[in-house]
């Protein structure tokens, strides 16, 4: 276990020293300016002069991530039992889904922000949809992925469907839960950011789109960095509660 | 551990209807449609008494209808055609005094060894403080006392398996139905779980039917063999086991042993 720790982040160090030593080199060896690619270091002193003001917009691109994730279990998770429970339903609802996936949401973004405004609603509506589908897909699927035996025990004891639903199905899907919503999660960032990008005051997204336009390469590279940081955070997160809430599956699926 | 007053033997004919046989399966039939219209016929016109307490193997090759047969009496599946009669009432469907072992531990991965034995007490909303002493003594009585908060990951397959026994008996049940429930299991562990089975059978009084293709496992645990027929399965013969009880390992070198194997192997079509 401890061993397991130790490599999972030493070699991750390792490769990321590698890479910024070597982008360092290539900055300073070939002259590059900092406004096509700025090196490490400036991204660094970027970071450290502007660090209240990144700190300042972290605050509501994490709360349109977090709300987001959380409308998309909320709504998903219902939405999967609905699913899996009923053919009627399943036939009726999972081509409009899929159909809902297949459009692009950087497209939809203008016209959610005709709907919900600037504020913080229409960054949570496409943090949402973005996230919604892969938490949606992935409890269905291990809502109708329970072992056939468990099933059968369940039957042979004269479960009701509630109890069978409930102690059978619900648990024995959780891992696929988790998997889509480890997913769903990074996939908020992306979606709180198209929702900054298209029209917004504050946010890491708002601060990289301004800080690009006044040529300020180092500040927009700092917020890229901050944002990668932030979904690693969140994926931690959801990894912690993975952890959690099964207990049993120790060191399973957890990357 | 209920009380049993029933004898093993076989009773005479012609008695009052209140001492009919614990279980009677008559003229059962299966048959399953195929694609194009027709019909495979599993299991045909089986009939089989158990009485109270009996513990009979149903024996024969793989895939030739016996574990159909045990799923129709556990209420898994429909028969065609027959009754399944239980202490004088036909049933269909399962039956709350009945437990099935399968042939897989079918063990939650997210509860623990004792969370997984009180399962079918919680089922039944008769999860009492008795029935957690009751669970904790069949722990300990399948010599697993200490694992009772790991969970299944962490054991081997054949404290899996006692695991997956505990959890059938936790609810008295009169009639186990066992479908080769220790096939996965190796040699030496299996006989462990034969004379452990023969324990808590002896205990308990508890009925059982046990479906397995193993001619020396059907021997050494029943007082009956029921022997099947290729399919359509029917029961070809049955071989009534005089060995005494307690069985012991011993017994499986004696002349006695030997001479049912052989008219099992007989029955089979193994040797002539």
């Amino acid at each position: 276990m401890t061993d397991n720790v130790y490599y999972r982040s030493v070699f991750p160090l390792v490769g990321l020293c590698v890479i910024v030593v070597a982008w360092q080199a290539y900055t300073t060896l070939f002259n590059v300016s900092s406004v096509v690619l700025p090196s490490p270091t400036d991204i660094f002193f970027a970071t450290c002069e502007n660090f209240t003001t990144l700190l300042r917009h972290t605050w509501p691109t994490l709360v349109e991530c977090v709300l987001g994730f959380a409308l998309a279990v909320g709504i998903g998770i219902p939405i999967a039992v609905a699913l899996s429970s009923s053919t009627l339903l399943n036939l009726t609802l999972y081509p409009i889904l899929i159909a809902m996936q297949s459009v692009p949401k950087v497209a939809v973004a203008p016209i959610i922000l005709v709907w919900f405004g600037l504020g913080i609603e229409s960054k949570l509506a496409i943090a949402f949809l973005v996230a919604f589908f892969p938490i949606v897909v992935d409890t269905a699927t291990g809502l109708n992925a329970t072992p056939k035996g468990l099933l059968e025990l369940a039957k042979s004891l004269r479960a009701t469907r509630w109890q069978i639903f409930y102690k059978v199905q619900l648990p024995s899907a959780l891992p696929f839960v988790f998997a889509g919503a480890k997913v769903a999660v990074t996939l908020t960032v992306i979606g709180a950011v198209i929702g900054e990008f298209v029209g917004s005051s504050e946010g890491l997204g708002n601060l990289l789109l301004t800080a690009n336009s006044q040529l300020n390469g180092p500040l927009a590279w700092a917020a890229l960095i901050w944002l990668s940081a932030l979904g690693m955070a969140l994926f931690g997160a959801v990894a912690l509660a993975e952890r959690f809430f099964m207990p049993w599956a120790k060191d399973g699926s957890g990357h | 551990m209920t009380a049993i007053t029933g004898t093993r033997e076989q009773a005479p004919d012609g008695l009052a209807p209140s001492s009919e046989p614990f279980g009677v399966f008559t003229d059962i039939e299966k048959r399953f449609a195929l694609g194009d219209g027709s019909y495979l016929t599993a299991i045909e016109k089986l009939s089989l008494t158990l009485e109270k307490g009996q513990l009979i193997s149903l024996l024969g090759p793989s895939g030739c209808g016996k574990t159909t047969f045990l799923r129709i009496v556990a209420g898994l599946e429909q028969a065609s055609m027959g009754e399944v009669r239980i202490e004088g009432k036909s049933i269909s469907g399962p039956h709350p005094d009945f437990a099935f072992v399968f042939q897989q531990p079918n063990l939650m991965p997210w509860r623990t060894v004792l969370e997984n034995i009180l399962f079918p007490l919680e089922i039944r909303r008769e999860k009492t403080p008795k029935g957690v002493d009751r669970a904790r003594e069949l722990v300990e009585l399948v010599g697993l006392a200490g694992f009772e908060d790991r969970y299944p990951s962490e054991l081997s397959g054949g404290m899996q398996q006692r695991v997956a026994l505990c959890r059938a008996l936790v609810h008295d049940a009169k009639l186990l139905l066992m479908d080769e429930p220790f096939g996965a299991l190796d040699e030496l562990k299996r006989m462990e779980m034969h004379d452990l089975l023969l324990s808590i059978r002896a205990r308990t009084n508890v009925s059982v039917l046990f479906v397995t293709h193993s001619i020396s496992e059907a021997i050494y645990l029943s007082d009956m063999v029921a022997v099947f027929s290729r399919r359509p399965a029917t029961i070809r013969d049955r071989i009534e086991i005089s060995l005494p009880y307690p069985r012991q390992g011993e017994m499986r070198y004696g002349a006695d042993f030997t001479r049912y194997e052989h008219e099992a192997s007989r029955l089979l079509g193994i040797v002539r």
